[in-house]
């Protein structure tokens, strides 16, 4: 098993005729996702990278059956994208695009909160990541799928790139992964730490998990307390932002320290004080990860 | 984005929320003309920089002739104000805001942000007034009120009559205290702000309410429908070196070490910052060249980071996804033809095609080492920087 998407899960793409869109659908057709359709208003009835093309999120659920889907739609109209997946029953949703106001995530959130019971809520994951994968099954996002090593260690990371290299850190030391997970670099997430940590737990195929956080807000420390109560599997982290100066934005909307709790610094602590694994620079994110695995 | 005081006071009296008179001078003579307009015989006078605790850096001064108000803007007009938020470098003063001053009788505390933890938008308050409001936090919870809003009605006036009557406030003074938190909100809402802090709210001995403060700032990712906001920009506030990334559309930060970074994703930036500290070196800057980045944007980010004098050695880490590392190395080597860099330059590539990329690197001839890992470029570039500099 792995989380959110495998081999079979049928993938809709929203936003599949733009440049971004067909770029990345085609690279993840090539991985193996199952993709079935694309979405893009005033396109429905033609067809795109040998797939059908809907005008709306709900016909191609309907004619397709499609469980998961991943926004490609500029800043401006993808919280409408969201939501537009959410009310036609999709499962998992991945979202892209940087450069979502808060303010409209803060709606999107309401949204999938106040429409669903939990069991038969969306989860969404994003905005700004890169994807979520379960390597050798299927990918939804804008990874390189071949640094991804298929395995049984469950990857969380605000960050894209950081997520590429831990990977391949542990690709080079025989670790593979179940399922990597980004969660994005926004203030307002999709999904936290602990939404994505609460899969994990469940999943029989993963046996430890490494989250990538960084400065600004309450996540990390969020995660530790679950961590703490709640999680029989082992778990690793690291902090981003260490030389960062507290009050500065670094690039993600989301990185910055205003408030006591939210520097890397603290939040190491934080995690080391719950038990977490803590590595101490990012280039041993791979070798932490093997000495948690050896150690349990 | 920040804004200033004055531009914050402006937005926020649009809205109907209480400020007091006050016009704004970029000059001693302006600050003098901007008094006698508003009258009387007292002003607040306060420096326009963004940042907060100007008062304890000498930065607002309470006047009662028109030579005090000369005094203090010769004294600070033109010259960088530090205050602990600033830096040590500290923060230009353009302009001068000359205020009406108010009798007080009381001071509250009043802000509106976006909690990140229940991520729904917050009002905060308290009779703490004029005090470091996460030490009243800390020291003194019960004497902060919290109030949560629905993002799918917004906030409501029942809401706004709670937070009121946990003020202390004289029963006269309660109406006019939550029609200035309701407008506060509306503001915040209509201009896609992520903060608005006015430490301090005060009641003055009339009975009235009335902002003497106000800090607000914006997500930039909503300016783009917010151009009214996008106007108060002042670049003078910001660092050059952030000025000139924006305008390439660059994420940059300026920072106070040797080795400039250039790397692709924020997560990865601020991590390869890390490891360079950790292998004994500073770094001099972050930036993220984003994703896709073509061989000019890589050129050009370049001469941005060599543009900083601190800079004495470079690093560039990418790891490619959506970008390609034939396009990086094409980038450094155009960059190598057009000038020449005679300071130590290590580049790691990985990922979407890097073996393209290090073949152009190689072929080129050019001087540029190499490194493999992120761990091994960090020392490298930090040791050459060392045998480069003597340090």
């Amino acid at each position: 098993m792995s989380i959110l998407i495998n081999e079979k899960t049928p993938v809709l793409v929203q936003g599949l005729t733009g440049r971004m869109g067909s770029f990345h659908a085609q690279e993840m057709i090539e991985y193996g996702t199952n993709v079935v359709a694309g979405v893009t208003p005033g396109k429905g009835g033609t067809t795109h990278l040998g797939k059908p093309v809907f005008n709306t999120v709900k016909e191609a659920v309907a004619a397709t059956g499609a469980e998961a889907s991943i926004v490609f739609v500029p800043p401006a109209y993808a919280a409408d994208g969201i939501m537009e997946a959410a009310e036609s029953r999709i499962k998992f949703c991945v979202s892209i695009t940087d450069g979502i106001p808060t303010h409209d995530m803060i709606r999107v959130k309401r949204y999938l909160f106040a429409r669903a019971k939990p069991e038969d809520r969306m989860v969404l994951t994003g905005p700004n990541c890169a994807g979520t994968i379960s390597p050798g099954k299927a990918m939804l996002g804008i990874m390189p799928g071949h640094i991804y090593k298929q395995g049984n260690v469950g990857l969380i990371g605000r960050s894209g790139t950081l997520g590429y290299e831990a990977a391949s850190q542990m690709k080079e030391l025989g670790i593979g992964i179940s399922t990597g997970v980004g969660i994005g670099g926004d203030p307002i997430n999709g999904s936290s730490f602990v939404e994505i940590l609460k899969h994990f737990e469940k999943d029989d195929e993963t046996e430890a998990v490494l989250i990538i956080g960084e400065i600004g807000g309450p996540q990390e420390a969020a995660a530790a307390e679950y961590f703490q109560k709640h999680m029989s599997k082992p778990m690793a982290a690291y902090i981003a932002g260490l030389t960062a100066p507290p009050g500065r934005l670094m690039g993600h909307a989301g990185a910055i320290v205003n408030t006591s709790g939210e520097s890397a610094a603290e939040k190491v602590e934080i995690l080391q004080d719950a038990g977490v694994m803590v590595s101490p620079t990012p280039s041993d994110m791979g070798t932490t990860m093997a000495k948690l695995l050896k150690s349990n | 984005m920040d804004i200033h005081e004055y531009q914050a006071k402006k937005l926020l009296a649009e809205y109907g929320v209480p400020v007091p008179k006050g016009g704004v001078a970029h000059s001693a003579t302006g600050a003098i003309y901007q008094a006698n307009e508003l009258g009387g015989d007292k002003w607040i006078v306060k420096a326009q920089v963004h940042s907060g605790a100007r008062g304890k850096a000498g930065g607002v001064k309470l006047c009662t002739s028109q030579r005090d108000i000369a005094k203090f803007c010769d004294k600070l007009l033109g010259n960088n104000l530090v205050t602990h938020q600033t830096g040590p470098a500290g923060k230009m003063v353009s302009s001068i805001y000359v205020e009406e001053a108010s009798d007080i009788a009381k001071e509250l505390y009043f802000s509106i942000v976006l909690d990140r933890a229940i991520q729904k938008v917050t009002l905060i308050a308290s009779t703490e007034g004029g005090m470091d409001i996460e030490k009243v936090a800390e020291e003194t919870p019960d004497k902060i009120s919290k109030i949560t809003i629905d993002p799918a009605v917004g906030m409501q006036p029942f809401q706004a009559r709670q937070l009121a009557f946990t003020l202390d406030l004289p029963n006269q003074a309660i109406a006019a205290a939550s029609r200035a938190v309701m407008k506060c909100y509306r503001a915040f809402r209509d201009t896609d702000a992520n903060l608005l802090e006015i430490n301090p709210l005060v009641l003055t001995t009339e009975n009235k309410i009335l902002a003497i403060d106000a800090k607000m700032t914006f997500d930039a990712n909503a300016l783009y429908r917010r151009p009214e906001i996008f106007e108060f920009r002042d670049k003078t506030q910001e660092d050059p070196r952030e000025t000139n990334a924006a305008e390439h559309d660059l994420n940059y930060v300026g920072l106070d070490g040797n080795i400039g970074c250039l790397i692709n994703g924020a997560g990865l930036a601020m991590a390869t910052m890390d490891m360079i500290q950790h292998a004994g070196g500073e770094p001099a800057n972050f930036l993220d060249i984003g994703g896709g980045a073509s061989a000019e944007r890589v050129a050009t980010s370049i001469e941005l980071v060599l543009s900083d004098d601190n800079v004495e050695a470079i690093l560039v880490n990418i790891f490619a996804g959506i970008n390609r590392c034939d396009w990086v190395a094409q980038g450094i080597v155009d960059l190598l033809n057009r000038r020449d860099i005679d300071i130590p330059l290590v580049v790691r590539l990985s990922g979407t095609n890097v073996e393209k990329g290090q073949k152009i690197l190689k072929d080129s001839g050019k001087e540029v080492t190499t490194a493999d890992t992120l761990s091994d470029a960090a020392h490298k570039v930090v040791a050459a920087w060392k045998k480069a500099t003597g340090k």
